[in-house]
């Protein structure tokens, strides 16, 4: 792989579908048939209240949570249980995750270098030129041989962001990216993300920031008790919330 | 451990405490009457010509007491890291004396030291060395089999470290060097003291792995699965890299134990350190001698073990600086 087109064009994006998808912890019955289209290049923000099921359901799309009934497609590939089949959806779809998981014990450089190695076969040198491009698209370049340990919550997220950037992949997925920020931390993840957005990657997005959502998002998923309750354009959303838990939900998280 | 700080007047200005020190510990010594001791012996320029039982008692206790009392005097004022050191130099001298007190034989220890190093040491490091290598790897699949979510490993691994840590390793010993012969082969005596010792071991660590291995958050699993890694994958780069922090400290616990623990294969014969401190001195009827060698010798590897598991800790510590 040539190193001027490691980075800069984005691999070509998938949508996602999700048919009538039902899961249960034991009795408790936390996704109730979830139908979801989203198209590729979309970018859609989930929000509701917590324990609403909206992790679950995006945690459902690269199977980090097995799900009992229904059907998941990413791009044209429908989701099995197989090793191969699962392998490969995440290679395609990236995530990022509300308390960031890096890798504590290697540089962010190596965090950003081990997926490219090992899944991706690329090597050494093209994973490194790989993970400095992202580190700089991300503005976080001067950190490489930091450990993850040494950055605040924010550069940290970035570097996360960076990790899954470098598996080039088709769809991203971010639980709740900014959930375990500082407040003055949230700002420089969000501005990554938006610019994501602009470059026409396809994002599902979980979160509170609702300023965000309005700026950014195509669409807008409200979700509560396991339900899909509402789905609209963010300013019909939020200037005109068809249902009454929808407004009961904008109420309390844009009264404070 | 956490560092309050709270300032405290020194302990050792304290004229309670120094006087209660010097209080028990003239009693002590007092009331043990080592007059006639080998700190009595010790004291003898002090002693002068007291002849009296008492008197020769009391002389001593006073004699201690007050180098005692001094030296805690002089020690408080010392930094943190001189006081380490003198009152480790102090410690090891009162141990020496202690040994001289056995009257014990130099030359004999001499002539005998070369050969307990060259045959005993030497063994004893070789077969330590190997069952701790073997053990590992054992200790890494028995934790990984107790982890993984297949009934077959998970029996025979749980199998594993329920019988070899519930048995008591002089016993596998003998079962091994004399049941395998039953099946029709002939294992020798170090082969069968490697043997088990690695079965024994590596059944401990097991579980030294398996909460190491547990202690990792799922996130790391998630995180590494999320990219793509394999599980195998996951294992070797994520997991276990990070696990080593919590697992280098009980295992080197494990190896010093171990080192000392090869002792009991001697009694299968095996030339260690152990078997040629029991049969070196017996002729001479001079066991004290060579046990003492031996624990001397043991106690100069654990040091040098220890150094190796802190150099470890560090190594695997280096991000959470």
């Amino acid at each position: 792989m040539n190193r001027s087109n490691v980075a800069h064009d984005l691999p070509q994006q998938a949508g996602v579908r999700v048919r009538k998808l039902n899961k249960w912890y034991g009795e408790f019955h936390v996704l109730k048939d979830i139908d979801l289209h989203i198209a590729s290049g979309e970018i859609v923000v989930i929000c509701g209240p917590s324990g609403s099921g909206k992790s679950t359901l995006i945690r459902c799309l690269n199977l980090l949570e097995d799900f009992q009934q229904g059907e998941v497609i990413i791009g044209e590939t429908p989701l099995t249980r197989s090793a191969a089949c699962v392998a490969g959806i995440r290679r395609q779809v990236g995530m990022v995750f509300q308390q960031f998981n890096l890798f504590p014990h290697l540089t962010v450089l190596d965090n950003l270098m081990l997926g490219p190695r090992l899944v991706s076969r690329l090597s050494d040198a093209d994973a490194r030129a790989l993970a400095h491009e992202y580190l700089e698209r991300v503005r976080i370049g001067n950190q490489a041989d930091k450990y993850p340990g040494q950055l605040s919550g924010g550069q940290q997220q970035r570097v996360a962001i960076a990790r899954a950037l470098c598996m080039r992949p088709r769809i991203m997925l971010f639980d709740e990216p900014t959930s375990a920020l500082d407040p003055e931390m949230v700002k420089e993840v969000l501005d990554v993300m938006g610019e994501l957005a602009q470059d026409g990657i396809t994002m599902l997005c979980v979160t509170h920031e609702m300023g965000f959502a309005r700026r950014v998002a195509d669409r807008i998923i409200f979700m509560d008790q396991g339900c899909i309750i509402e789905e609209a354009k963010p300013q019909d959303f939020f200037d005109n919330p068809r249902h009454e838990r929808a407004r009961e939900f904008l109420s309390q998280i844009l009264s404070h | 451990m956490f560092k309050d700080h709270i300032v405290k007047p020194r302990a050792t200005d304290n004229l309670t405490f120094m006087g209660t020190v010097a209080a028990v510990t003239f009693a002590v010594t007092l009331f043990a009457g080592l007059g006639e001791s080998g700190l009595g012996r010790l004291m003898a320029p002090i002693l002068l010509d007291l002849h009296a039982p008492l008197a020769r008692d009391l002389a001593v206790a006073v004699t201690f007491t007050l180098t005692l009392v001094l030296n805690l005097f002089v020690l408080g004022r010392f930094p943190l890291r001189a006081q380490i050191i003198t009152v480790w130099c102090e410690l090891l001298l009162m141990f020496l004396l202690f040994f001289d007190t056995f009257d014990l034989s130099y030359a004999f220890i001499a002539t005998k030291v070369g050969f307990m190093i060259t045959q005993g040491v030497f063994t004893t490091v070789y077969v330590s060395a190997i069952s701790i290598a073997i053990a590992f790897v054992l200790a890494l699949l028995g934790a990984t089999a107790r982890l993984s979510s297949n009934g077959f490993a998970i029996a025979i691994a749980s199998f594993y470290t329920s019988f070899f840590r519930g048995v008591p390793l002089l016993i596998q010993i003998y079962l091994i060097y004399l049941g395998i012969p039953q099946l029709g082969y002939v294992v020798g005596a170090v082969p069968a003291g490697i043997l088990a010792l690695s079965l024994c071991y590596g059944a401990y660590m097991t579980e030294i792995f398996r909460a190491g291995i547990s202690s990792i958050p799922r996130g790391q699993w998630e995180a590494s699965r999320a990219i793509g890694l394999s599980p195998l994958q996951t294992m070797l780069r994520v997991i276990l890299p990070q696990s080593m922090r919590l697992i280098i400290p009980p295992t080197g616990n494990q190896f010093i134990s171990m080192l000392k623990d090869s002792s009991l294969v001697s009694v299968i014969g095996v030339w260690e350190l152990m078997f040629l401190a029991r049969t070196q001195g017996r002729a001479e009827f001079r066991h004290l001698e060579m046990l003492i060698t031996a624990a001397v010798l043991y106690w100069l590897l654990s040091i040098v073990l220890e150094t190796v598991q802190a150099r470890l800790e560090k190594h695997f510590n280096r991000a959470h600086r």
